[in-house]
C-alpha cells in the first residue's frame, strides 16, 4: 500500500463521452521534486492535474496521494466517491493554481488566502490574516494585501493565487498553465515565485508552455501525446530524447517555431 | 384518501372548456395586436418627445405595471362606466384593459429595441439620403422587430395566461368554463387537472412555435 | 365621499392582510426557492429535473387557476386549509418558481472558476456556497428578486377571489355599500402603486449600484 512517492499516479483512464482524455498514465512525484509536464493541446495535461485535485472524476486506475487514494475509497472490490468532507481534507493537501486565477472577486487579497485557512484549517482571524501576510509578502505584495482582485494587474492576481495554495500548506502544489492568460511582460514575476518555492523544496507538478522555465527549473519533464506519458526525461536530455521521439520533436519544433 | 377519478362529467361538458380555451387565445392574440399598437406609437413618440410627453407616457407605463390585472379589470368593468358615458359588455371591456395593460408592457419591449439599433445603421440610412420617416420605416422598424423578437413572445405568453383573470367579470374563457363545471358537476380535481394541462400544453406548443419563427429571424449581431 | 373617509379604516385593515399575505409569501419562497435555486444548479440529475418540472409547470399555470387548484382541489384529496392559508400556499408555489429561475440567473452568472478556486481550497460544499458564490451571486439576484416582490403584492390581489378581505376585497366591499366604484378603485390602484412603485424603484437604484461594482 505505501509508496516511497509522494504522488503516484497509476494506470490513470479518464474519458468525456466517447472520447478518451486519459489512457492508461503513470507518473509519480518524490517529495521535494519539481515535475513538468508538456505537451500538445488536447493530449490531457490539464485533465491529468485536475484529477489530482479530483476536480474532475477518472474512471480508471489510481491517484495516490501519500498513500491515500484521491476522491475514491475502495469497499472490497467497489469503488466509491468520497463522500463531501473527506473530498475536501483531501482537496486542502494538494494546492493547485488556475491558469484564469480563480481569485474570489469579493474578498480582498489577505482574504482570499484567510479563506481556507479559517474555513479548514480552523485558524483564529489574527493568526491567519498573520500567515496570509507573511505568504503575499513572500509573493512580493505585502502592501497589496487589502486590494481587491479587480484593483490588481494580472500578474499581481496570479501571485495572490499562488499564495492562497501555499498558505494552506499543501503537499503537493499543482500549476495549471499558470502564465497563458497573462500578457508576456507579466509572466516573468509570477515565474520567479514558482522559482523560488521550487527552491524552497515545495513539491510541485506544473503543465506549463514554457518550455525555458520548464527547463530551467524542474528536475523532470514529463512529454504527454493523446492521453499517454510520451516521454519522461531529466531536462539535460529532452533535446536527446526529441532524437527518438518523432512526436516530440515534432512538438518541440513546433514550439521553437511559434517561441520568440 | 379514497378520491376516484372520474372524467365522464368532464368530458361531457369538455366544449366549455374547449370554447373557453380558443376565446382565451382570441383575447391574447386581439390584446396583443392592439398593445403592439399602442407600445410601438408610444415608444417611438417617446424616443423623440420632449419632457412632458415623455413623464406622460411613463406614468401610463408605471400606473399599469404596478397594479394588479384584477383591479384594473374591475376598474375598466365597474368603475370607467359609471364615469364617463361608455357601454360595454365584459369581453369588449376586458379586451380593452388587457391591451391597455400590454401596451405599458410594450412601451419599454419596444423603446429598449429601438435603442438597440447600432447607430452605424441609422447613419448608413443618413448617408444613402433617407428622410428621418424612411429611415424609421426601413432602417430602425426592421431591425428593432428581430431585436423585440423574443421579448414579444414571452409578453403573448403572458398574456395568454393573464386572460384567466376574464373569468371574474364573466368572460366565458378557458378558467370561467373550469370554474362552471366545478361548481356544477363538482368534478373540482378532474376539471382542474384537465383545465392544468390545457393551459400548459398550449403555452408551451405556442412557445415552441414561437421560438422557431425567432430562429429564422434571428439578427446575425 | 364622506362614506369613503369612514371606510378608511376598513381599507387599512385589508391592507394589512395584502401586506401579510404578501410577507408570508415572499419569506417562504425566498428560503424554499433558493433550496431549490441550489437543487436545481448543483443537484444530482434527478433533484434538477424535478426542480425544472416543478418550475416549469407552476410558471406555465395563470396564477388564478393555481390559486382554484389549491382552493377547490386540494380539499378532496384530504388537505383541508382556510382559504387564506390556501392563498398564501399557491402564491409562495407561484413565487418559488420565480425565485428559482432567479436563483439559477444569479449562480448561473459566477463564472465555474470560482467553484474550482473554492474547492481547491478544501472547503465543504456548504461552505463554498456560503463564503464564495452566494457572496458573489446576491448582487444578480437582489434587483430581479425585489422586483419581483411586487408580483407577489399583485397577484396577492386575487385571493379576494377566495373571500379573503385583503385590500383588493376591501374594496369591493366598500363600493358594494357605497357604490362609488371609481373613486374606490382608484384609491385602491394609488395604494397598489405607491407599494409596488417603491419597490420597483428600490430595485433600479441597487441595480445601477451594483453595476458599477467591479468584478
Amino acid at each position: 500500500m505505501a509508496s516511497e512517492h509522494l504522488l503516484d499516479i497509476r494506470q490513470l483512464a479518464k474519458s468525456f463521452g466517447k472520447h478518451q482524455v486519459l489512457k492508461a498514465v503513470d507518473l509519480h512525484v518524490s517529495k521535494g521534486e519539481v515535475v513538468t509536464v508538456i505537451g500538445p493541446s488536447g493530449s490531457g495535461k490539464t485533465t491529468l492535474l485536475r484529477c489530482v485535485n479530483f476536480l474532475e472524476t477518472y474512471d480508471g486506475g489510481s491517484i495516490r496521494i501519500d498513500g491515500t487514494e484521491v476522491g475514491y475509497r475502495n469497499d472490497g472490490p467497489q469503488r466509491r466517491r468520497r463522500g463531501e468532507v473527506d473530498l475536501a481534507r483531501m482537496r486542502a493537501e494538494t494546492g493547485m493554481v488556475f491558469q484564469s486565477f480563480n481569485l474570489f472577486p469579493h474578498l480582498t487579497a489577505a482574504e482570499n488566502v484567510m479563506l481556507g485557512l479559517r474555513r479548514v484549517r480552523k485558524k483564529p482571524k489574527r493568526e491567519a490574516r498573520e500567515i496570509a501576510l507573511h505568504w503575499l509578502g513572500r509573493v512580493g505584495l505585502g502592501h497589496k494585501a487589502d486590494s481587491l482582485p479587480g484593483e490588481l494587474s494580472g500578474g499581481q492576481q496570479q501571485r495572490v493565487g499562488i499564495a492562497r495554495a501555499v498558505a494552506m500548506e499543501p503537499k503537493i502544489l499543482l500549476l495549471d498553465e499558470i502564465t497563458s492568460a497573462l500578457d508576456p511582460e507579466l509572466v516573468g514575476e509570477v515565474l520567479d515565485v514558482v522559482r523560488q518555492l521550487a527552491g524552497d523544496g515545495m513539491t510541485m507538478l506544473m503543465v506549463t508552455h514554457e518550455i525555458a522555465f520548464a527547463r530551467d527549473a524542474s528536475h523532470r519533464i514529463v512529454f504527454m501525446a493523446d492521453g499517454m506519458v510520451s516521454a519522461v526525461v531529466p531536462p539535460d536530455q529532452l533535446q536527446a530524447a526529441a532524437a527518438e521521439n518523432d512526436r516530440l520533436r515534432s512538438f518541440l519544433s513546433r514550439f521553437s517555431a511559434t517561441a520568440h | 384518501m379514497g378520491y376516484h377519478l372520474s372524467f365522464n362529467l368532464i368530458w361531457r361538458h369538455f366544449d366549455k372548456l374547449w370554447g373557453g380555451l380558443l376565446l382565451s387565445l382570441e383575447l391574447a392574440i386581439i390584446s396583443i395586436a392592439i398593445g403592439a399598437l399602442i407600445g410601438l406609437v408610444l415608444a417611438v413618440w417617446y424616443v423623440s418627445a420632449g419632457r412632458v410627453v415623455r413623464a406622460i407616457i411613463a406614468a401610463y407605463v408605471e400606473f399599469i405595471r404596478n397594479v394588479p390585472l384584477i383591479l384594473l379589470v374591475y376598474l375598466v368593468f365597474y368603475g370607467l362606466p359609471t364615469a364617463i358615458d361608455i357601454a360595454y359588455g365584459p369581453t369588449t371591456s376586458f379586451v380593452l384593459t388587457l391591451s391597455l395593460y400590454a401596451g405599458a408592457y410594450l412601451v419599454e419591449v419596444f423603446r429598449s429595441g429601438l435603442e438597440a439599433v447600432p447607430r452605424g445603421q441609422l447613419d448608413a440610412g443618413k448617408a444613402l439620403g433617407l428622410t428621418p420617416w424612411q429611415r424609421l420605416i426601413d432602417v430602425r422598424l426592421p431591425t428593432m422587430t428581430r431585436i423585440t423578437l423574443p421579448a414579444l413572445s414571452n409578453t403573448f405568453i403572458s398574456l395568454f395566461k393573464d386572460t384567466s383573470v376574464a373569468s371574474v367579470i364573466a368572460v366565458p374563457e378557458l378558467t370561467y368554463g373550469a370554474q362552471w363545471i366545478n361548481f356544477s358537476t363538482f368534478r373540482i380535481v378532474e376539471v382542474y387537472i384537465v383545465t392544468t394541462i390545457m393551459y400548459l400544453v398550449t403555452g408551451y406548443a405556442i412557445l415552441f412555435g414561437l421560438r422557431q419563427v425567432e430562429r429564422r429571424f434571428r439578427v446575425e449581431r | 365621499m364622506e362614506q369613503i373617509l369612514y371606510a378608511i379604516p376598513f381599507l387599512g385593515h385589508g391592507l394589512y392582510i395584502t401586506l401579510l399575505v404578501s410577507a408570508i409569501v415572499v419569506a417562504l419562497s425566498l428560503f424554499l426557492g433558493v433550496l431549490f435555486g441550489v437543487g436545481l444548479v448543483y443537484g444530482p440529475w434527478p433533484v434538477a429535473l424535478m426542480v425544472r418540472i416543478f418550475s416549469d409547470c407552476i410558471r406555465g399555470i395563470p396564477i388564478l387557476v393555481l390559486i382554484f387548484v389549491v382552493y377547490y382541489g386540494f380539499p378532496q384529496l384530504g388537505l383541508n386549509m382556510s382559504s387564506f392559508w390556501a392563498a398564501v400556499l399557491a402564491l409562495t408555489l407561484f413565487k418559488t418558481a420565480q425565485v428559482i429561475e432567479y436563483v439559477r440567473g444569479a449562480i448561473g452568472s459566477i463564472p465555474r472558476g470560482q467553484m474550482e478556486g473554492a474547492m481547491s481550497i478544501g472547503l465543504v460544499f456548504s461552505d463554498r456556497l456560503r463564503f464564495v458564490i452566494f457572496p458573489q451571486a446576491v448582487r444578480r439576484f437582489l434587483p430581479p428578486w425585489i422586483n419581483g416582490v411586487t408580483d407577489a403584492i399583485k397577484g396577492s390581489a386575487l385571493v379576494s377571489l377566495l373571500g379573503v378581505v385583503d385590500l383588493m376585497q376591501a374594496i369591493n366591499q366598500v363600493i358594494g355599500r357605497t357604490y362609488e366604484p371609481m373613486p374606490l378603485y382608484l384609491l385602491g390602484a394609488f395604494i397598489y402603486f405607491a407599494i409596488n412603485y417603491s419597490l420597483s424603484s428600490l430595485s433600479r437604484m441597487l441595480e445601477r449600484r451594483y453595476s458599477y461594482i467591479r468584478d
